[in-house]
């Protein structure tokens, strides 16, 4: 047993978090930068976050990472990182010479109280921004939130570049939120059936899902362009997908650019995509595609095709809390019980949802905002589950417990295929009851004896 | 990329030349006294910068002083719980992902390797103070858990806002009575590199473990494993081949070991010290606490395995142990020199570059250059001179800020424990016959006239290096992975193993040799063009037309 020592009795911890459901702010800002084209993302602090946060973001993607530091020591933390930071902007534009720089802090830099604002002014009082380039900051404090937060922090300094509009674009901006590269690409393939002008961003589908052909480019050829960004504040409106990741977003570009938002839940699952689909109808005055109805009779003939096997099957599952929300209420729609649910970012209001989400599940329904992992294995324990979903840290509970585990979320550290098949929409539904089945069937096929061993089910 | 494309005549001057162009002046002048052309010589080594702060913005390889500390000294052990004390993150990066194994087989064994446990600070205690959520955390560790140590780690804000983690861990240690609580001061930005990390890891064994053990350890030929930290199963083939010699191995520092083992790591003969950078200083300080002298080994590759296993066997001087020693290496060699000739062909003449650690871009050219494949260039992410130069050096080492602020501990014999395992005569008579204590030559002398050794690559100057010198395989670690892969040459993991492993020992050496082959062999690097792309000239149609 890998996780031999967890009791199986709860007892309620106050200060010890073991292993936990989620990570620091700054790599989340890291992964939103990367979806802003040209950019070279940058970490206020000593120089071990950055390689941590490359390191995970690395693994995840199988891309390269490239983001640079400040490399605090001592004296810069005694003395304040403004001369660090200012010495790596200009070493940055010389070296790497990318568009944009987009600076985020750390739980050190933001201790010590440095002001990005007034670093970057100074910058560009000294000449070390070049003419034409882009720097922007966002604060994020690993003591706050979760890494959620921070994807969110930079996301909002990215609309907060945003220009007041005096002419419409007739664009409507989307915010995907913290989605895969493939989920981003998904989502500007459904506008397009849809026939809506769209602005995305970020976007970091070209990005890190890129190509091997014996070239290395730090700045690939993905992402959404900084001008594009800048004249967000143009659109006619904002579609921000996810509360969590995305509102706030969305929220800045309406106080400061009187651009109109509606927050929507991330398009996972059935009712979540119908209800962005419908949206986006709303939005281009116009009838649903045909292709896209199509999509969805699709998904709804998995559903009804396999019902028998999601049928009250319980399930534990752990992640950030937008992708949560659309997946409970995936698996609730399938008749599915989704029983033991953990978050490791901070919220009340996820608790609700969730509770609201699953009032007709016939089980007690055990969820957490700011859980643990092993919280949810001692869940577990009590009330087991047939099937587990989360990211792959959950590989040790499925193996001590026997049960059959699809990896969905981040990180997902041992596997492939997230960066490449998309989770969101209809035929990410269709992606994600695939993988349901999949292993359902699969541990069936292992477990009936002989007799029962079949070929059609 | 074909062979035809190869830069067969390079200068290093100009290589070195081109990586310095594009820097800022001040930039520019500080990479390049870490950027060496090799031309050591019989007597002297030539001279180079290391273990000096890295330039804010440049992308580098290195990770920080809590990383090596809890990542790289800690993390491999098992019944230690390690509690992290700071926000999430540091905790969250930690866990597992060095590929540390640890066999705590059967359910009464502790195993705490796969738990990653934080006080996960929140707003209110930085601005407060962290001092009572961490007691309480231990408390609740201990109440969970009940281990025979939790060893607790600072990181970055921890520092900034003072909380007093030794002062809590004593408390701790005296209310609980069986339970040895003990703090690391291992702040992200103390130091300049995973270095400093290492030392106050180290520190802090020696000072709150070592020679606490009540059991006499009475087996024949003890020794204890410095610097080795079982990635992969390293670990794991080492102490097979010792134990196959009839060699005891006391205490692996810190590769699957057990509190216990570090407890009684006084009681070896002998301290063999593979990784030296990451622990050099501890081989020292067993030396003068306990009398237990210290020789460098090197179990990569398998030459360096048998040269190692002699060496041990030479300081016991007892033909029994001399014999057993042959014996084994008579029995494992065949099929490593079996495998190694298979992969020959392929492999000779072949090039590599290794950027890792602070030792094993040194230990892993034994491998490559027993499958005839030469090193181009190389260096290290976070090692001192000495590492580079030698022994000799440490010296006439600068004690910098940086390094000022690491905690040097005074050691001195002690009183009860310390007993020289040999005599004065016995010690000047090997040392006569060409034994060496306390030795290493470093990575310069091993290496070509005209390699470059360059320190604290960076992703600019690597990716300069590979455009330039197209070796046949690059070795770094996870951040530089892919980039290099993009260019189209293989890279191979030498920090994690990407998945392979166990590498050392006889059994390690097979398993390299066959994962080089597959790297430097692997059709998908012929791959990179597609057909169009490769003659794009439409000249002739389409048969059907
Ligand atoms: S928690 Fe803070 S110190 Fe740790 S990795 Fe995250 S930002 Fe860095
Ligand atoms: S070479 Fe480096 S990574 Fe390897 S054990 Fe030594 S210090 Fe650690």
């Amino acid at each position: 047993m890998l996780l031999r020592h967890t009791p199986k009795e709860v007892t309620e911890r106050k200060a010890l978090t073991i292993n936990p459901a989620k990570t620091c702010q700054p790599i989340g800002a890291m992964y939103a930068a990367l979806g802003i084209k040209g950019c070279l993302p940058h970490s206020h602090g000593s120089q071990g976050c950055c390689a941590y946060h490359r390191s995970t973001l690395t693994r995840h993607y199988k891309e390269p990472i490239s983001a640079a530091t400040s490399s605090f020591t001592e004296g810069a933390s005694v003395f304040g990182g403004q001369a660090n930071l200012l010495q790596a902007i200009n070493n940055i534009f010389t070296v790497y010479e990318p568009e944009v720089i987009a600076v985020h802090t750390t739980c050190l830099s933001e201790t010590i109280g440095d002001d990005l604002p007034q670093i970057f002014d100074k910058a560009i009082k000294e000449k070390k921004v070049p003419e034409g380039k882009t720097v922007l900051g966002a604060p994020t404090p690993s003591y706050v939130g979760s890494h959620v937060t921070g994807f969110s922090n930079m996301v909002k300094a990215m609309a907060a570049l945003a220009r007041k509009s005096e002419n419409r674009n007739g664009k409507v901006n989307i915010i995907p939120g913290w989605v895969e590269p493939c989920d981003m690409e998904e989502i500007k393939r459904l506008a397009a059936m849809m026939d809506v002008k769209i602005n995305m961003f970020p976007d970091t589908s070209g990005v890190l899902n890129g190509p091997l052909n014996g070239e290395y480019h730090m700045f690939p050829d993905g992402g959404t362009p900084i001008e594009d960004i800048k004249s967000s504040g143009d659109a006619s409106g904002t579609l921000a997908l996810g509360e969590w990741c995305s509102a706030d977003a969305a929220r800045t570009l309406d106080s400061k650019c009187k651009v109109p938002c509606s927050v929507l839940d991330m398009p996972f699952g059935l009712q979540a995509t119908d209800r962005f689909i419908d949206a986006l109808r709303k939005i281009a005055g116009t009838s649903v595609a045909e292709e896209v109805s199509a999509e969805r009779g699709q998904l709804v003939d998995m559903i009804s095709d396999m019902h028998q096997y999601f049928y009250h099957k319980k399930v534990a599952i752990f992640g950030d809390p937008d992708q949560l929300i659309s997946m409970v209420e995936f698996l609730v729609a399938i008749d599915m019980c989704p029983i033991h649910i953990v978050t490791g970012t901070p919220g009340k209001k996820f608790e609700r949802r969730i509770k609201e989400i699953t009032k007709d599940v016939p089980y007690e329904v055990n969820v957490k905002a700011a859980g643990d992992m092993f919280l949810l294995h001692q869940w577990i324990k009590n009330e087991p589950v047939d099937l587990l979903i989360g990211n792959t840290y959950g590989k040790y509970m499925a193996r001590d417990e026997d049960i059959p585990f699809i990896r969905w979320g981040f990180p997902i550290l041992d596997r492939q295929g997230h960066q490449y098949f998309p989770t969101v929409g209809y035929k990410g539904g269709i992606r994600m009851l695939e993988k349901i089945l999949g292993v359902l069937l699969d541990r069936m096929d292992r477990d009936n004896p002989e007799e029962k061993f079949e070929l059609v089910y | 990329m074909g062979k035809a494309q190869k830069a067969v005549q390079w200068d290093p001057t100009d290589i070195k030349q081109k990586l310095l162009e594009k820097y800022p002046p001040k930039v520019a002048r500080k990479r390049a006294k870490q950027i060496l052309i090799n031309e050591a010589q019989e007597n002297t080594t030539p001279e180079i910068t290391a273990n000096v702060r890295t330039i804010p913005g440049i992308i580098t390889m290195r990770g920080c002083t809590y990383a090596g500390c809890k990542g790289v000294i800690m993390g491999p052990t098992s019944d230690i719980v390690n509690l992290v004390h700071g926000p999430i993150g540091c905790s969250f990066y930690a866990w597992l992902t060095r590929r540390n194994q640890s066999d705590a087989s059967g359910h009464e064994n502790a195993n705490f390797i796969n738990y990653c446990m934080s006080t996960d600070m929140q707003d209110s205690d930085i601005i407060f103070g962290g001092e009572k959520k961490l007691e309480l955390a231990i408390q609740e560790a201990y109440d969970t858990f009940h281990p025979k140590a939790i060893a607790i780690f600072a990181t970055c804000p921890v520092g900034l806002i003072g909380d007093d983690i030794h002062a809590v861990a004593r408390k701790m240690k005296e209310k609980f009575g069986d339970c040895n609580v003990f703090a690391f001061s291992c702040e992200g930005y103390k130091g300049v590199s995973q270095s400093a990390g290492h030392h106050i890891a180290n520190n802090q064994v020696f000072t709150h473990l070592v020679g606490k053990s009540e059991q006499e350890k009475t087996d024949k030929y003890k020794i204890n494993l410095l610097g080795e930290y079982n990635i992969g199963g390293d670990g794991f083939e080492i102490d097979r081949i010792l134990k196959k010699c009839g060699i005891t191995n006391i205490a692996t520092f810190s590769g699957n070991s057990t509190y216990d083992q570090f407890a009684s790591a006084n009681q070896a003969d002998l301290s063999c010290v593979m990784c030296h950078r990451s622990i050099n200083y501890v081989a020292d300080m067993l030396e003068t606490k306990y009398g237990i002298p210290w020789i460098k080994v090197n179990f990569i590759g398998a030459e360096a395995t048998a040269k190692s296993l002699r060496k041990i066997g030479a300081y016991f001087a007892d033909q029994e142990l001399v014999d057993k020693i042959e014996e084994v290496i008579a029995e494992e060699m065949p099929s490593v020199k079996a495998i190694c000739e298979d992969v020959l062909p392929r492999t000779t003449g072949k090039t590599a570059m290794l950027f890792v650690g602070g030792s094993r871009a040194h230990h892993y050219q034994e491998l490559f250059s027993e499958m005839g494949m030469k090193t181009l260039s190389a260096g290290y992410e976070f090692a001192h001179r000495d590492d580079y130069e030698g022994r000799e050096v440490i010296p006439n080492l600068k004690v910098d800020a940086d390094s000022r602020n690491i905690e040097e501990i005074e050691v001195s014999a002690d009183p009860e424990l310390f007993k020289p395992r040999k005599s004065e005569e016995e010690l000047k008579a090997l040392e006569k016959s060409g034994f060496e204590f306390k030795e290493y030559e470093g990575l310069i002398p091993d290496m070509d006239k005209d390699t470059l050794i360059i320190d604290d690559l960076n992703q600019y100057e690597a990716e300069k290096l590979v455009e330039l010198l197209k070796p046949d395989i690059f070795c770094a670690g996870i951040k530089e992975k892919f980039s290099i892969q993009k260019l189209g040459i293989p890279m191979k993991q030498l920090h994690s193993y990407d998945s392979g492993g166990p590498y050392a020992g006889f059994k390690g050496a097979i398993n390299f040799y066959q994962e080089i082959d597959r790297l430097v062999t692997s059709k998908v690097w012929s791959y990179m063009k597609a057909p169009w792309e490769e003659n794009p000239e439409l000249s002739a149609t389409y048969v059907w037309e």
